[in-house]
């Protein structure tokens, strides 16, 4: 996964096929080209709609579904162009094949710009076909007949067929060119733009086993898994016989496993007839641990080894645009902080789990996992087999955040069911979940900035001290060097330095962008008041009239596009009106994941400090089309208080080599009473529509630091917030 | 030793220990899915099941402690009005993102309803503080309740 800005390749392009169903009736799906056209000629037909004799219509979901929302929106996309309506349309989950759907992953928001072309035209190309099937029927002219809900009409003889009843003759018809193929105009959208129910929310609702911990294989044995606190550290000895002792415990036994933090880590495992008896024979193991060279770091260490590199030269500099010295030295007014912000936890509701069954050499798994490739491949290796040996089923995720584009649940199950000869469904506690995770990385920003007479930014200056070695960032803890406000101040410097670090990092929702944002954001606004400048105003200035800059798929930034939302969201929340003593507006920006985005939060800040979130405004840039509002909505506010409720509370420490935090005790998320409401506000612009999951996540967070400080005075510089620091009595 | 409840009007056996938690007896004895495991000391709420009447986490209940107790879970609550109408509700408004909370979230607010018809959002936060969700639809969560309790929303 690509940091801060994902910019999905749309470098795949892959033949339509079309063909007879087994049961009769047309197929629509692509043969996964790339090798020439004789392979694709021969390659398996993958299927994303079927039309059955009988009028129903499936439509495959490619990409697991971790809240997302995609089992529904993808659909909806095809449904659309093909003129069935949605009440027809059964959505499946695909299986996990490579060799038929290509990549398959939740991430990046990358799913809608990646297939809003490509799946308005294979469901084009399905009407096309039904199309044909029928003028051809009735000896009239193609251009003659229409379609609406899933039937073909010639208006002038006032005949009509249904898609079910057309759907074997069409099968026979030749693949219409995707190219040549009209599109709809969107006013004449039935489907996309409407508010959809998650395919799912029926099932949800009543309870139905849907997601990973549900999965029931016959003959199944529970197991749970205990690692050391230290990542990775080597079991020394463990009281397998006591284990054993507990009632229903079948087996106890120590894993070796590796060293790759994302692979099968030392352990010991316990499985029993029962997930409470595998829990009750683990409590007596007595595990003792080996020692591990990464058993002295800590987060204090860490940030007291930061201060010191910020002192001296950097490791390297990412950036050098004009003169950053003499800028900082023709300045009217100088600004310098240290920005500091933790590890946290994607905290997944539901806890990280897999079910694995090893027989005759196949393993076949049930995963909640967002990112099911790289786990087959991880599993084959471990097992010995190889990668066609495992088959996975995707199952639906009790949350993804980028937790689960990691496998490493998947491989434990996998091994435990091999040694076991029986199937498995591990589970992991909440302690296990949030003591191994691949958490969001901390960093360190020290920051000099500059304005001029005018009030403009003339110099900007970043010695960022983040977490890797041997010059390479560790996971998800990297900077790009175009990052905002590099090419809209004239001298700019981003310096850098690395630290190594035994804690596993990993994407967390809006990866990069979710720290970055707060420190960029915030810096921006103390030059703000640096320079007695209104906040929103300093920043419309500082896009200036630049519109895009960089180039598409790589550095691009539509500064106009930015400055649109950012217009729209000061206009909506009456940014500039008169709040009483204690309260306070922040505004913030920020891209990332093709998305523009702009938040004005509104905070009350009691005496003790007590902060209360009274309402947030979202301004909004994703293209000229929202294909689900249900979704994106849901999509934003979840983002916007998934963001508030890290800078509030969450931080992982690390001390003597592990978490201190393990459970939502020590932990806190945020609940339903500190919620504020959400108002959303789009632009549509005419640019091609791209994903909800992750960017309106970054600028929530600056925005309430923002508006902490224009309700108190006192900037926050670290997080999560410490209220204490807000006291005013 | 074997425990018989009653769950969703039928009555089951477990053979299991008695300090066993209830949610554990439901899924892997009864195979009762529904109600979920999220934190097993009662701070996330995803465990929510009644015991005559009254919500509680599941996770955190011996068996033993159960006894007589009418058990209701996700499974069964529709088969009350109330809850019908609260499902109903998530449903029209598509409350949920990865869905893993809310027959939890659901239990919790078939309680609520079931002791103040038309609970203020004050209420609304008390009786609700204890299920979380990590997709965060706690705008749609209330305004859920206030659609199954028959008020506008925001009201």
């Amino acid at each position: 996964m690509a940091d801060g800005t994902f910019l999905p390749s749309a470098s795949r392009r892959d033949v339509l096929r079309t063909g007879m169903a087994a049961g009769g009736g047309l197929l629509l799906g692509f043969a996964v080209a790339g090798k020439g056209a004789a392979q694709a000629a021969s390659a398996k037909l993958n299927t994303y709609v079927s039309i059955a004799p009988d009028g129903a219509v499936s439509i495959m979901a490619k990409n697991p579904e971790i809240g997302q929302g995609i089992k529904t929106s993808l659909p909806m996309i095809i449904a659309e162009e093909l003129d069935v309506d949605w009440t027809q349309v059964k959505s499946v989950q695909a299986p996990s094949d490579p060799a038929l759907y290509g990549r398959q992953f939740a991430g990046g928001s990358a799913a809608t710009p990646l297939h809003w072309d490509e799946l308005r035209r294979v469901g084009a190309a399905g009407r096309a076909m039904l199309v044909a099937a029928a003028a051809q029927g009735w000896g009239v002219p193609a251009s003659e007949c229409t379609t609406a809900s899933g039937v073909v009409h010639h208006k002038a003889s006032g005949r009509k067929a249904t898609y079910g009843s057309l759907a074997v003759k069409a099968a026979t018809l030749p693949t219409p060119d995707l190219k040549t193929l009209t599109l709809k105009d969107p006013k004449d959208y039935k489907i996309i733009g409407r508010s959809i129910a998650q395919v799912d929310t029926p099932s949800i609702v009543t309870g139905k086993p849907l997601f990973g911990i549900d999965v029931v294989v016959p003959g199944m044995l529970f197991a749970t898994f205990e690692k050391a606190r230290v990542f990775g550290a080597k079991v020394a000895s463990a009281n397998l016989e006591a284990a054993k002792a507990v009632k229903g415990v079948r087996h106890a036994f120590v894993v070796e496993g590796g060293t790759a933090l994302d692979g099968l880590l030392p352990g010991v495992a316990v499985v029993a007839d029962s997930w409470w008896a595998a829990r009750k024979g683990r409590d007596r193991l007595d595990i003792k641990w080996a020692a591990h060279p990464t058993s002295g770091q800590s987060s204090a260490g860490f940030a007291a080894k930061a201060v010191e590199l910020s002192k001296g030269a950097p490791l390297r500099t990412e950036r050098n645009d004009g003169d950053i010295d003499g800028a900082l030295k023709g300045a009217v007014k100088t600004v310098e902080a240290a920005y500091a912000y933790p590890f946290i936890s994607h905290a997944n509701l539901e806890p990280q789990n897999c079910t694995a069954q090893v027989k005759d050499g196949k393993v076949e798994i049930w995963a909640p996992t967002q990112n099911p490739q790289p786990g087959r491949e991880l599993v084959a290796k471990a097992l010995g087999v190889t990668n066609d040996d495992v088959h996975i089923h995707m199952i639906r995720c009790g949350g993804g955040f980028g937790r689960r584009l990691n496998n490493d649940y998947m491989v434990e199950a996998a091994f435990i069911a091999k040694q076991v000869g029986a199937p498995v469904k591990l589970l992991w506690t909440r302690e296990d979940d949030m003591r191994h995770d691949f958490y969001r990385p901390a960093g360190w920003h020290f920051l000099q900035g500059g304005v001029d007479a005018k009030g403009d930014i003339v110099g900007w200056k970043n010695h960022f001290v983040s977490l890797g070695e041997n010059g390479q960032f560790a996971r998800s803890a990297g900077m790009a060097a175009h990052e905002f406000p590099a090419r809209f101040v004239p001298n700019y410097r981003y310096d850098l330095s690395l630290m190594p670090c035994g804690v596993p990092t990993g994407p967390l929702r809006a990866p990069g962008s979710n720290a970055i944002a707060f420190v960029v954001q915030s810096f921006i606004d103390e030059l703000a008041h640096a320079a007695g400048a209104d906040p929103v105003a300093f920043r419309l200035k500082l896009l200036g009239d630049k519109g895009m800059v960089g180039t598409l798929g790589r550095d691009a930034y539509d500064a106009g596009r930015m400055a649109g939302v950012l217009k729209l969201v000061a206009e909506k929340s009456g940014w500039g009106r008169k709040l009483p003593a204690g309260s306070g507006l922040g505004v913030a920006f920020h891209f990332s994941h093709l998305g523009y985005f702009a938040e004005v939060v509104e905070v009350k800040v009691a005496g003790d400090g007590a902060v209360e979130l009274v309402k947030v405004w979202v301004g909004v840039d994703v293209g000229r089309q929202i294909i689900n509002p249900f979704g994106a909505l849901n999509q934003i506010e979840g983002s916007v208080l998934d963001g508030l409720s890290g800078a509030m509370t969450q931080q992982i420490v690390i001390e003597n080599g592990a978490a201190v935090q393990a459970n939502f005790n020590d932990y806190p998320l945020m609940r339903i009473d500190a919620a504020p409401p959400i108002e959303t506000h789009f632009i549509k612009s005419d640019n091609s529509p791209t994903g909800l999951g992750e960017p309106a996540m970054p600028p929530v967070i600056p925005a309430l630091c923002n508006a902490i400080f224009a309700a108190t005075g006192k900037r926050i510089r670290q997080l999560p917030i410490d209220t204490g620091l807000l006291k005013s009595v | 030793m074997a425990f018989k409840l009653n769950v969703n009007g039928k009555s089951l056996s477990a053979d299991v220990d008695g300090d066993t938690p209830l949610l554990w007896v439901l899924r892997d004895s009864l195979g009762i899915l529904g109600p979920k495991y999220g934190c097993g000391i009662g701070q996330c709420g995803a465990c929510t099941v009644h015991v005559d009447g009254t919500p509680v986490r599941s996770c955190s209940v011996p068996v033993e402690s159960v006894g007589a107790g009418k058990v209701v879970t996700i499974e069964g609550i529709g088969a009350d009005p109330v809850g019908k109408k609260v499902q109903a509700a998530w449903s029209a408004l598509d409350v949920a993102q990865c869905g893993y909370c809310q027959p939890g979230q659901i239990m919790s607010a078939t309680a609520l309803l079931k002791g103040k018809a038309k609970p203020s959002d004050e209420d609304i936060d008390a009786a609700m503080s204890g299920n979380i969700c990590r997709c965060a639809t706690y705008t749609r969560i209330r305004a859920a309740i206030k659609q199954a309790s028959g008020q506008k929303a925001g009201a």
